[in-house]
């Protein structure tokens, strides 16, 4: 198992390299000089060369790759244009209001999808089953900035129940969380429904039956656990998802994550910060799906026996 | 026959599965009973409703579709049917215990082999302990010719004839008095099924259990049953012990089973198939429901339903063409 | 010969005619799936349509009339600077459309070409094509679209080409998949020994055997790239002010969110309308191209 982890570690190395290469092309081919709009009109080209030299911006394609390549070896992503900080600072200082909105919505995508899910399979075809279905056939559909908006709009302005924006303490975390979970939660709920439904009719529940084992710990115990198993995809495709949600929702209700630093860097033309951003989304995408992966394992004795 | 040693007596069973595509009448007044310590076979074409006779003793039919009209299935003195679905709990698994045709799925893949016995132990022993229940588990296994140290393996590292074998592990569990096999070697190859099945006779003399056997072989039923049903198309059609039902078949459809059996002793003896088709259990054809295939059918067999006669003491037919000669 | 070559082929095609039959069929027994299709339907007619039914320019401003709440004069209402909003919408539904239906032409065409290229050649070609798909996996797509679109700059053709590119790895892998376990059938052989050429046996072969889960992907992900470009639209790195874009009327919108909540409510439900049709349909084409499939 160790052997395993270690392999696909390795094997991010060169995903993540990849994930450098085409963020620093596509940033280094985007047009317009950031050096010039950073200075204005009135600077002398031997300001601009000095700033230049500063931020690193001199030299060819190949170089400056190679330089921001080195520098990260280091834990150096470069200089934010605008605030003159190290890129790394100003990431640590978001990513833990990232991490803590993408957990909230994990949670709650999972303990909405998987409730809904499952009661949905077992009481098929009931009325509970046709809302819930219908629901996440909208909260599929439901754009993300939207439902902020309309989010913020009803607990916020209209009934004061909650803050519109900011950060602070929990209570500041729950409609952009909610503004994520619901389409990951629905995506679960689906998934979960239809691998229960499947997963119920298999032998071996009938066997646990035939054991006089209450339907409630058939359930719990045989049922579920087998059907996690194609949840578990679901949930980690679903992280991307909420990592890329994060972006638009920390923009709409001002969370000062790397989702809202992001947006804001490339509007400024701020790309040593957009690079940094992105790479730092990519690999907590990567190793969450590494995680999935794990816990497959975990789940199912076959995987487990296969990665031995 | 006294009637204190019959462990089960199903009267008048009628199970039909309710579907939008129409009803299907699976089994239809179906009577049958079984004495403490003996085995019943159970033969049929597939469909003939065997499944559903025995999932309706075990009451795990899945409902729905599957209803249970009418009838009543007495165990030991007691009606089932009457009984609550904790009541029923209770006898599932501890003195009703039922061993599926294919092992291949009927464990749970993501638990240990170990954990799956020991789950019907601790569900009729409270009071035993989770470490004598595991103690009690790794003993069963033993039993059934599996090393002890395999208990904490999961299903997919057993063979098809191993996981069988855990399978009759779990279903002795807790001693039941009758055992329900469906078609226990059908999946498995040859040479298991000889192993199995010899597996499942010593432990049945060991544990004295009763038990039902599904089966298509009848080498199996020659081998190992006192009493033979014959199912056709949800019906008993013919019933008798083994040795009235070899030597003197005397349904049209039996006849037709064992005709080519020369005798008891040979080998491969297996259902030889009758011309035509079961017939579709939703559109079943009136007057007798064997009469488009049988060779001796008269217009009376077209209109009238056959009614169960006793030919010799214990030996039950349903057959209008008997029916008349008794008669007469 | 000449003529049981012809008449085999025109059993296949009378075969081939039966499916598409059979497939329709089940998809017209699915609720669902209709409710999806009349949508749909809606959709189209108002996109083409737009000129005709608009009832103002989508376009003209009337300062002295902004923000006024829906009335008959203008069903849905008008924005800041006075335009109709239902005018918008219908125009915008030329723009969600077609990005829809391009982007994901685009991103359609290149996977599945790259991935009939990595699974019929396999080897190095293969791994290649795969770790860069890997690679653009690994980046949620949206930070993708964000990135290509700063680098090549805003406007309705480099948001189709953003989300064109960022839904190519799905396709490609699906279509390796697909070839993967295709290409060593046996007819797949029987037509190299005839001397067939690579293109032609996957275009003639496999491409028809592996039609039926790319259609499902095509049409759920029209719905994602219409739901792809209103966020970028959103947050400004879409398709800019003027053009009546449906995320863009949202994000304008925002800004009069207490005052005017009409301006964030209909392009809203527009989009979840167009979202919804597309996957209501992709859901019925599935279970109607794969009944096994179903639940």
């Amino acid at each position: 198992m160790l052997k395993y982890i270690a392999r696909r570690l390795l094997m991010m190395i060169p995903v993540m390299l990849g994930v450098i290469i085409i963020v620093f092309t596509l940033l280094y081919i985007t047009p317009g000089d950031p050096v010039d709009s950073l200075l204005g009109d009135d600077a002398t080209p031997e300001m601009a060369a000095e700033l230049r030299e500063e931020l690193g911006l001199n030299g060819g394609y190949f170089e400056r790759l190679g330089r921001y390549v080195t520098g990260l070896l280091h834990g150096d992503l470069g200089i934010d244009y605008a605030t003159k900080e190290p890129v790394m600072d100003r990431i640590l200082q978001t990513f833990p209001n990232s991490l803590k909105l993408a957990g909230c919505s994990v949670i709650l995508a999972l303990v909405l999808g998987l409730t809904l899910g499952i009661i949905s399979a077992v009481k098929q075809y009931s009325a509970f089953d046709n809302v819930a279905m219908a629901l996440a056939m909208v909260g599929n559909a439901m754009p993300n900035f939207w439902q902020g908006l309309l989010l913020m709009m009803l607990f916020a302005l209209h009934w004061k129940l909650l803050p519109a924006s900011g950060i602070g303490g929990w209570e500041y975390m729950i409609l952009p969380s909610i503004t994520i979970g619901t389409s990951s939660a629905a995506a679960i709920a689906r998934m979960t429904r239809s691998s229960m439904l499947e997963v119920i009719r298999q032998d071996y529940i009938t066997t646990a039956e035939s054991k006089g084992q209450t339907e409630f710990k058939i359930i719990v115990f045989h049922a579920l656990k087998n059907a996690l198993i194609p949840v578990i995809t679901t949930v980690g495709i679903q992280f991307g998802n909420l990592l890329g949600g994060a972006v638009l929702t920390e923009s709409i209700f001002a969370i000062p994550g790397v989702g809202k630093m992001m947006v804001d860097a490339i509007k400024a033309r701020n790309y040593p910060t957009v690079q940094g951003g992105v790479l730092m989304v990519a690999l907590t995408f990567s190793l969450v799906n590494l995680a999935v992966d794990i816990l497959y394992a975990f789940v199912d004795p076959r995987i487990r026996s296969q990665y031995k | 026959m006294s009637e204190k040693s019959k462990l089960l007596e199903i009267r008048d069973l009628t199970v039909h599965y309710v579907t939008v595509d129409g009803t299907v009448h699976a089994v239809e007044d179906l009577s049958l009973e079984l004495e403490e310590g003996k085995t019943l076979g159970l033969v049929g074409e597939t469909g003939a409703g065997k499944t559903t006779t025995v999932k309706a003793v075990m009451q795990i039919l899945p409902d729905p579709p599957a209803k249970i009209i009418q009838g009543e299935i007495s165990f030991m003195g007691e009606d089932l049917l009457k009984k609550s679905k904790k009541a029923m709990r209770k006898i599932r698994g501890k003195q009703i215990s039922m061993i599926f045709q294919d092992p291949m799925t009927s464990l749970n893949p993501v638990m240990t082999v170990g954990d799956q016995i020991m789950e019907v132990i601790r569900l009729h022993d409270k009071k035993l302990s989770r470490k004598d229940a595991w103690i009690k588990a790794c003993e069963m296994l033993e039993l059934v010719g599996i090393k002890s140290d395999r208990a904490t393996d999961y299903p997919h590292q057993f063979s098809g004839g191993m996981k069988q074998r855990v399978i009759i592990a779990m279903a002795l569990a807790c001693n039941p008095k009758l055992l329900i096999a469906d078609e226990p070697t059908t999946a498995l190859d040859v040479t298991i099924q000889a192993q199995v099945l010899e597996l499942m006779r010593k432990l049945k003399a060991q544990y004295q259990t009763s038990m039902i056997m599904i089966t298509h072989d009848l080498g199996i039923v020659a081998e190992i049953c006192d009493y033979v049903a014959v199912m056709y198309a949800g019906e008993i059609v013919e019933y008798g012990n083994k040795e009235q039902l070899f030597h003197r078949p005397s349904h049209p459809y039996t006849k037709g089973l064992f005709a080519c059996i020369p005798n008891l002793m040979e080998e491969e003896m297996k259902l030889v198939p009758i011309e035509g088709l079961t017939p579709d259990p939703a559109k079943l054809p009136q007057g007798c429901r064997f009469h488009p295939r049988c060779p001796y059918a008269s217009e009376h067999c077209q209109q009238k339903r056959p009614k169960t006669i006793e030919t010799e003491p214990g030996h039950f037919v349903k057959c209008l063409l008997i029916e008349g000669r008794e008669k007469e | 010969m000449q003529k049981e070559m012809i008449l085999e082929q025109e059993e296949i095609i009378v075969k081939k005619r039966s499916q598409v039959k059979e497939v329709w069929r089940r998809f017209r027994r699915n609720r669902q799936a209709m409710v999806g299709m009349v949508m749909l339907l809606i959709l189209i007619f108002a996109a083409i349509f737009a000129g005709v039914i608009a009832p103002y320019d989508p376009l003209q401003q009337d300062i002295i009339n902004r923000l006024q709440p829906p009335s008959a004069a203008h069903i849905f209402g008008t924005d800041e600077l006075g335009r109709d909003i239902f005018s918008r919408i219908l125009y915008g539904s030329r723009i969600s459309l077609t990005v829809g239906l391009i982007a994901v032409s685009i991103s359609s065409v290149v996977g599945c070409a790259l991935g009939a290229i990595a699974g019929y050649y396999g080897g190095v070609l293969d791994n290649v094509i795969m770790r860069c798909a890997d690679v653009l996996m690994a980046i949620p797509s949206i930070l993708l679209n964000i990135s290509i679109v700063a680098a090549l700059g805003t406007g309705l053709q480099n948001v189709m080409i953003a989300i064109g590119i960022s839904s190519v790895p799905a396709y490609c892998r699906i279509m390796r998949a697909s070839l993967l376990s295709l290409k060593d059938q046996e007819f797949v052989d029987a037509s190299r020994a005839a001397g067939a050429s690579d293109p032609y046996i996957i275009i003639h072969h496999i491409l028809p055997n592996s039609l039926a889960p790319l259609i499902v992907q095509a049409t759920l992900k029209i719905g994602g790239a219409i739901l792809s470009c209103a966020s970028m639209s959103f947050i400004g790195l879409g398709i800019v002010p003027p053009t009546p874009e449906w995320g863009a009327m949202l994000s304008t919108g925002r800004d009069f969110l207490r005052d005017a909540p009409h301006l964030t409510a209909f392009p809203g439900i527009a989009i979840m309308f167009a979202v919804f049709a597309m996957n209501l349909m992709g859901d019925g084409l599935r279970d109607a191209l794969d009944p096994k499939l179903k639940n």
